[in-house]
């Protein structure tokens, strides 16, 4: 078996190999896309009336906060799964079984990438069923087939930077625990983001950080998608290059970390 | 040492050190092909660390190393395709079935899906775990764990197997299953380089043994070689007459005696000759015998007397 085919062999193996963890503990799936659902809820049934009408746009009221915040939302949904990554390869890597991989003649790589396939799989899953519940509470987007298309290109993109970066998360952390918390800045990055709330109501300093970190590009770009708006050029760059540079980072520091002992 | 056979295992010289502290200290291992070799030492000798070495999980500071006929640092890929390895703690995925664990190791070898079911089946059965293959091994016991644990590592047929420790943790059943185990594979041809804290277990079960403490190899022999390298072997003869008994002492150049209890005590390594000549002199002298027992020291005796005087024993 060439080189390429028995990566691609392996990697499928341990990709199943997650889809099979993802049946067996359904409950950690649950409950990490349960949560974004009860931010929505939340948002939008407490908050929704008053943070609607500050939105100052021709309609205010719930409906309107409603559309403005599911983007948000959906990026949450994005930072709940890679936790589950990161605990998923933090699990791997503190049973014995890893140190079984490494004594085989398999793709190392092929553990990582795995990990890696089988997130973006809950990401989509977690992404299709709070999207769902926003439409069944009224979210009507206003996106036509090509907006769909870039926005799963999109969601792909962003769901593959991030995960990378927590299987380097999940690999470094010295303990499952450890791994379970790390990845938490990544879930409050939306709220110091325009997920919630426009950046320009915030105080200066905060605003600044809020338009540089990347989550306020994604959720900017998601949004416009979704509104079948036109996507603005620096937000669409500042997402890929966020994306790809996270992907990098994770990538790097994971195979690094993960051959040595 | 029979040289004829391949050698299935070669260490020369090999040193690990992390900073200033050396854990290894120029190990020389030489395993021939279809036997069973043990590394026997207390905890933090360095036993894991060689085992680590060799089946390529961490690179040496120093020295060469052969698994197979291949170099573990140039070669590590043909290493790794002809072992199988058992650490200390059973290396199962929890979330899976054992069937579902085998699968997994089948189809990681590239062994397609008829091969993979069949070895899975033949290895379920012969390891007593085929009612309990459709559960996690979360609900399993020690014993079962590590039997699964094996029967991954046979997945892929390999020709020399590393267990490290891997009784640790089992009751004396369990001990003695994984014991039989062993002893069938080598049949098959398999080398198996075993680590061992129980002396007992590398006395059952090795043809050779080192003995490793603090980093060096302080000896190394068959069992039965590594038992008469220490002193303290001996003879107890019981008397039936008390008035023979310091005569008799004299006589075989006794140890100790003591003729309230008609016994005397006769250094001896427990050989035929030894025996021979104490048998002789008791015939000759017409002392009359009623019981004579052989203690030959066991390797608990061995360990002390190794690792207590080191500098004095000769590897």
């Amino acid at each position: 078996m060439s080189t390429l085919a028995a990566t691609l062999t392996d990697t499928s193996t341990m990709f199943r190999r997650q889809l099979k963890h993802m049946q067996r503990y359904p409950s950690l799936t649950v409950m990490l896309i349960g949560m974004p659902v009860v931010f929505l809820l939340l948002f939008v049934f407490v908050f929704g009336g008053t943070l609607g009408d500050g939105l100052g746009g021709p309609t205010g009221g719930r409906d309107a906060y409603l559309a403005y915040v599911t983007p948000g939302i959906l990026m949450m949904t994005i930072a709940g799964v890679v936790q589950g990554t990161a605990i998923g390869v933090a699990m791997d890597m503190t049973q014995g079984i890893i140190d079984r991989f490494r004594t085989m003649s398999i793709a190392r790589v092929s553990v990582l990438t795995g990990h890696v396939l089988g997130s973006m799989v809950q990401s989509f899953l977690g992404i299709a069923v709070v999207l769902g519940v926003s439409i069944a509470l009224g979210f009507r987007p206003d996106a036509d087939a090509l907006d769909w298309l870039g926005l799963v290109g999109v969601i792909a993109l962003i769901s593959f930077g991030l995960i990378w970066l927590t299987v380097a998360l999940g690999i470094t952390a010295k303990s499952v625990e450890t791994a379970s918390n790390s990845p938490m800045f990544l879930m409050i990055l939306p709220f110091l983001g325009s997920a919630f709330v426009p950046t320009d109501s915030m105080p200066t300093a905060l605003r600044y950080f809020a338009d540089y970190q990347p989550f306020t590009p994604f959720i900017e770009v998601t949004r416009s998608l979704l509104a079948g708006t036109a996507v603005e050029g620096q937000d669409l760059a500042l997402t890929i290059v966020w994306s790809l540079a996270l992907a990098l980072l994770g990538y790097v520091i994971s195979r690094k970390r993960f051959n040595k002992r | 040492m029979n040289t004829q056979k391949p050698l299935a295992i070669q260490a020369r010289n090999l040193t690990k050190s992390y900073g200033d502290k050396a854990v290894l200290d120029g190990i020389d291992i030489a395993v021939p092909e279809g036997t069973i070799f043990s590394l026997l030492g207390p905890n933090g000798a360095g036993k894991t660390t060689t085992v680590n070495i060799l089946t390529t999980l961490i690179p040496a500071s120093g020295g060469d190393a052969f698994v197979g006929g291949n170099h573990v640092a140039d070669n590590a890929d043909e290493v790794r395709r002809a072992i199988g390895v058992t650490g200390q703690f059973a290396a199962v995925d929890t979330l899976l079935t054992g069937r579902e664990n085998l699968h997994l190791m089948g189809r990681l070898h590239h062994l397609g899906k008829a091969e993979t079911k069949r070895r899975t089946e033949d290895l379920l059965e012969r390891f007593d775990l085929l009612d309990a293959a459709k559960n996690a091994p979360t609900t399993y016991s020690g014993g079962m764990k590590r039997r699964l644990d094996i029967a991954m590592c046979l997945m892929g047929n390999p020709k020399v197997i590393f267990l490290d420790e891997p009784t640790t943790g089992l009751d004396p059943a369990g001990r003695r299953t994984v014991w039989s185990i062993i002893r069938e594979l080598v049949k098959g041809g398999t080398t198996i380089f075993l680590t061992t804290q129980y002396l007992e277990e590398a006395d059952e079960l090795a043809d050779r043994i080192a003995v490793l403490d603090g980093g060096k190899l302080v000896a190394e022999g068959t069992p039965a070689e590594l038992k008469r390298m220490v002193p303290g072997g001996h003879i107890n003869l019981r008397l039936h007459r008390a008035d023979q008994v310091e005569r008799t002492a004299q006589l075989l150049e006794a140890s100790g005696f003591d003729a309230d209890q008609l016994h005397v005590q006769v250094p001896s390594d427990g050989s035929v000759d030894s025996l021979r000549k104490i048998l002789d002199t008791l015939d000759r002298e017409g002392v009359e015998v009623a019981e004579l027992t052989v203690h030959t020291p066991d390797l608990d005796d061995v360990f002390l007397s190794l690792t207590g005087h080191a500098a004095e024993v000769a590897a």
